[in-house]
Formats: C-alpha cells, structure tokens, sequence
C-alpha cells in the first residue's frame, strides 16, 4: 500500500474467516455473472450495452463486506460488480438488463442506469464523472439527518480527469461528508492509456489538492482492498469527512463488450490474466484453511443456480406496457 | 375576501417565500455560491438572513463549483430533502448541464419512479444590465425541450413568491427565471404564503382583438404595448404565462380562439425558441379560426451585445410589439 496522506494508518484491518468467505462469494457471484452475461450477449438471447467488470471482482466485494444495507453506493455504467457486491438481486438485475418490467427499474433504465434503493444502489450513470456529485448530496443527506450512513461513490480512473471528480472531492472536504471516492483504476479510460491522458502517476496523489486522505491499494488483493475500505468506511462514519482510495485492478475484455482490445499489449493482458484475482483468492481460501475445496464448490455451484435462475426469470418476464412510455417523467397528477 | 398585500421587489418576494417555507419544512435547504450571510446572503440579497435565521446546516454558500452544487442538491433531494440550489447566473448552467438534463431531469424516469429529484434551480439572468455575452442569455428552450424539468419565469413579485412556493413544493425539478433587471420593481405581494400553481397562465389584461403571449418581465412589456395599441382603438390580451414548461395550452388557447390574433413575445433569440412551439400548436389546433398567422418576437440570433444601443436593439421593445400586433391586424 502506498500513502498519500501520513493519516492513513498502518494497523490494516484483516477481514475474519467468515468475512473472507463472504468476500469470496461475492467474487464468485460477479465472475460468474459476467460470464453468463457475456454469453448471453454473444449469443444473441440479449442485446445490451455490456461494459464487463471481469478483473475487478475484488474491490466493491472487499468494499461491501464493510457496508451496511441502508449504506448507499453510486457507481457506473461499469458497475454491475458493484451493485451485486451491494446486494442488488440477481433477478432484478437481469430482467432490468433485459429491458423487462419485473426489472429493478420496470427496465426503463437498463443495464447503464439500474437503481435499487432496497440494496442501496441508489445511481448508476452512464455519464463518466457524475456519481461522485450525487455522492455528495447522499452523504449531506445522512450528515443532516444525524444518520450513520455512509455513501461510496465508485469510478474510473478517467473520471478523475473530468471537472465534476475536482468539484466533488473538495466539496466533500469543505463539507466534511461521510463518503468515500473509490477510484477503480484499471488503466484505460475506454481505450485511451492511463498514462496517455492523467497528469499524475497515482490518482491518490491527487486527494493532498483536496485536504483529505488518499491511498493506492492493489485492488485486487481481497486484504489489502478490505483494510483500505474499512479505514475509509469507519472514517466517514465517524464525521471525519472523505477519503479517496485508488484501487489498482484490470479489466480483461476492453471497454464496452465486444470491442477487440487493440490498444492493450498481449503481453500485459497475459499477465494481468494469470493474476485473475478470483482463483488465486479461492486458492488462498483453501491454502489458508478458511475452506474447504467442497465448500467453495458448493457455494459457486449454488451461485450458477441463481444465475441461471435469474436469466430465465428475466427473458419469459413481459415486456413494460406502452403507458410506461410517458410514465414517471414527472409525479403522477395529483402526488404532490 | 381581500388578500393582505405589502409592496415587495422581487428579491423580497423571493426572500419571503423562501423563509416562509423553511419555516414551514425543516426538509427545505438551501443552497449555491455567496449565499449565506457570511459571504453577503446572495449577490443581489435574495437569500439574506436565511443562514442566520436557519442556521449553516441548512443555508449553505458552496465554491464555484455549479456540477457539485447540483449534484449535492440532487443526492439530498434523492433522501428526502427539498434543496433551493442557486446557480448564480442562468449562463452558469452550461457548466453543470449534465446534472440538470442528465440526472435531475431523468432520475425519477430511468429508476422506474423510484428516486425522485424535487430540487428548485433559482438563477437570474436578462439583457439590459450591461454584462455582455455571458452573463445575459435566456436559455429556458433548452430547459422547456428536457422532459422531467419543469421551467418557471415569473413577471412580477407576487407570482415570484407564489410561483416559488410551488416550486418548493413540487414533486420535480424545477428552473426558477429570475430577469436581473426587473429585481428591483416592487408590486402588491400576499403577506400570507400563497402558492400559485404550476402550469396556470395569468390573464394579465383582457382584450378583445389580439393576443399577446409572454413570460417573465416581457409581459411587462406586452402591458405597455397594450395600452399603447389601445390609444389606436386595439384591444390586446395580455396572457402571462406563468410557467413555460408545462404551459398553458388551455389558457392560451381559449384566449385565441376568442381573439383570432396572436403574437408570442419572449426575449430569447427567435429561432427555435419557445414561441415556435406555441406558434406551431396555434396553427395546429386553431388554423380555422386564426385570423392572420401567429406572429413571433423575439431576439435577433446572436449573442447579447455589450454595447448600450446594440443591447436595447436586441431586446424586445414596446414599440415592437405594437407593431407586430398591427400587422396582425392588418393581416385579413
């Protein structure tokens, strides 16, 4: 971990055996999501804007162990780990991606713009830069009401570059609000090099402009992204105002689903490929003794069920009526 | 039953309904650059007092930063607050257009009506102070042709109060217009919090042979020239709209059908502007019983000049107006 800030502290938290698991199936869950979603395009039985976050399972698990329900998140057009990791259902989620009417958002939003405030998912935009304005006003919400609550708002590494990640981030300081700006750093901005468009070699260097903490995990490493998550949750809890974490990780299949990736080398896709974070971390488990090959087996074969589960759900629900067409542009007559 | 009234200028009106409000609802904030008393309560005083009287929690001066201002407003209005952001002037809102057309307007649709925005986006702005291509444009078409907005320019104290309490009070975002240069004339304005729905044009004159159809301080305008065409023996209706989006169909509609006649007066460039809609649905809905064509006024297309002269022949003038409504007589 390196540091920005000589805040951070260096007694990293360490997630208990139950909390590594609970990583895990998250993990597995969004892995496993991602592959069928990316089948499921490519077969033709779906068609979507799919933006895969395959690489990144780590940080919103690790994250959202952290979390409580009523916690909120914003994230992004690239955001379906992340609200899974949150607890949106898989049922929801799909029939949302599908456009249908059972979906989170009677599939008036789609997989860019799905909101489920049961799980706290309360944004997903498809607008690089903007949950983290929208963050702010969560977190002012909970700062006024004397809630706990936290908001997390997620984002890519080129969203720092956009006016609206400045605006926010010391907003949030003056402010002192309970959020937490998690930089999901997976070094293209589409498909433009993060070296070739960001002035600064850590995202995190950019939190000492704005008076708060700012630290780079491995956002792959399930320890290190859960010690980072928890020092930032805690601090926001406790009135101590933002932080920004840069979460190092990769995104294995270029920026929308479908695009040939020409602008990475084969040899970094190589290697950030043999480091996928999913088996080594199932290693891990087993290595550690947390659990057990069958255990994990159990879990991800029950996960698989869901999901499939979730897809039939999603391709025999209806289409939204036509009077959904014009509905919820502004409050019904007569609800205010 | 006679309503007790004070003499208020705009920026007292609003200053009332804003206090009156919070009074009213610990949920409404208020937030937007130099707003608190610390930093002067507003450039033109709109919000003075309101962070003495409800404290710094409630009343907040921000930086320069419009996208974080309504980002904060639109997050808060999500968990159940009812902010007043204030983007100081309605050129300003280019910078945080993503928040108002992309979030705001969209959040209630695109999440099924699940997270609603009911933020109110105050701003002034208007030709005839002077402050050149930046700081004067009216920009209410691009807010009018965003659904989920509702947009809101008031033409005198009494309906900027209550047009504001409704605005407080509506379930969606709302752009409140306020013309900088008619701040400081003072009218009869409702002691009491009066709302004025949203939606409801003004029959501000009544008349008999053309209507005039306008919003914010044109109507003002449009009165001067209905007493001007009066002298020649022309009997103009004044309908003040009140609230561009949703406007009045009804009002206006009936207005014409009675008149035959109608010129739209708005103080944006003309071309593609407001009065091209209500022109087209004019013609749409009542071409039989129109007498002559719908006539439209409104700015030449080029930016707001600095020049003194340059900036009075840019806006809308009395005499325009009168001129306009003669030839719509002399149409037939």
């Amino acid at each position: 971990m390196t540091t920005a800030s000589p805040e951070s502290g260096t007694n990293a938290a360490i997630p208990d055996a139950a909390t590594q698991i609970d990583i895990y199936r998250r993990m597995s869950l969004i892995s496993q999501n991602d592959e069928a979603a990316r089948k499921t395009v490519k077969s033709g039985r779906l068609m979507m804007p799919y933006y895969s976050p395959k690489g990144q399972e780590v940080i919103p698990s690790a994250v959202s162990v952290n979390l409580n329900d009523d916690d909120r998140i914003c994230t992004i057009y690239r955001g379906t780990h992340d609200m899974l990791a949150k607890g949106v259902p898989l049922r929801d989620l799909w029939a949302e991606m599908a456009g249908r009417v059972t979906g989170t958002c009677k599939g008036k939003g789609g997989p860019m713009h799905v909101t489920h405030p049961a799980s706290g998912a309360i944004l997903t935009t498809g607008i690089v830069g903007s949950s983290m304005p929208i963050a702010n006003g969560l977190a002012w919400a909970a700062k006024l009401s004397g809630s706990k609550r936290v908001t997390v708002a997620y984002f890519g590494d080129a969203a720092s570059n956009i006016g609206a990640f400045h605006e926010s981030l010391n907003l949030a300081s003056v402010w002192k609000l309970p959020v937490v700006f998690i930089c999901q750093n997976n070094l293209f901005g589409e498909h433009t090099r993060f070296e070739n468009s960001t002035s600064v070699d850590q995202i995190s260097k950019r939190a000492v402009a704005y008076g708060m903490p700012g630290v780079t995990v491995n956002g792959n490493d399930p320890f290190e992204m859960y010690a980072a998550a928890h020092a930032a949750i805690n601090r926001a809890r406790d009135g101590e105002g933002p932080t920004l974490i840069e979460a190092m990780t990769f995104r294995f299949y270029g920026h929308v689903f479908g695009d040939d990736d020409h602008y990475m080398t084969k040899e970094e896709k190589a290697a950030a490929l043999a480091k996928d974070p999913l088996p080594l971390f199932r290693a891990r488990l087993i290595a550690d003794g947390v659990a057990t090959e069958a255990t994990l087996a159990e879990l991800d074969a029950d996960i698989r069920a869901q999901i499939e589960d979730a897809i039939q759900f999603a391709l025999s629900s209806e289409m939204p009526p036509l009077e959904e067409l014009t509905r919820d542009v502004y409050a019904e007559a007569g609800a205010a | 039953m006679s309503v007790e009234t004070k003499k208020l200028n705009f920026i007292q009106a609003i200053n009332q309904a804003l206090v009156q409000a919070m009074d009213a609802d610990p949920t409404i904030l208020v937030l937007g650059e130099d707003i608190a008393d610390r930093e002067g309560g507003g450039v033109v005083g709109v919000t003075k007092g309101l962070s003495t009287r409800f404290g710094d929690d409630r009343v907040k001066s921000t930086p320069i930063s419009e996208q974080a201002i309504i980002g904060a407003a639109i997050g808060a209005a999500i968990d159940g607050y009812k902010p007043v952001a204030e983007i100081m002037l309605m050129n300003f809102t280019t910078v945080c257009m993503d928040m108002i057309v992309n979030h705001a307007a969209k959040l209630r649709y695109m999440s099924g009506g699940q997270t609603t925005v009911p933020i109110v986006i105050r701003m002034m702005t208007g030709a005839g102070i002077s402050s050149g291509g930046q700081h004067s444009d009216f920009l209410e078409a691009w807010f009018a042709h965003t659904p989920g907005l509702k947009v809101v320019a008031p033409s005198n104290p009494a309906d900027a109060k209550g047009l504001m309490l409704s605005c407080i009070a509506d379930p969606d975002p709302c752009i409140f217009i306020e013309t900088s240069r008619a701040y400081g004339v003072a009218g009869d304005v409702p002691v009491d919090a009066t709302p004025i729905p949203l939606g409801k044009a003004r029959l501000a004159r009544e008349g008999a042979d053309v209507t005039l159809i306008s919003y914010a301080e044109m109507v003002t305008r449009c009165l001067t020239a209905a007493a001007e065409l009066e002298k020649d023996g022309i009997s103009a209706e004044v309908v003040d709209l009140r609230t561009i989006s949703p406007w009045d169909e009804e009002a206006v509609l009936a207005s014409v059908r009675k008149t035959g006649r109608a010129v739209i007066v708005h103080e944006a460039v003309r071309t593609f502007g407001v009065g091209a809609e209500i022109a087209a649905i004019l013609h749409e809905k009542l071409f039989r019983e129109l007498k002559a064509p719908v006539g439209r006024l409104g700015a030449p297309f080029t930016p707001v000049p600095f020049a003194g002269n340059l900036e009075q022949a840019f806006l809308v003038q009395p005499g325009a107006i009168v001129e306009a409504a003669r030839a719509t007589m002399a149409a037939n």
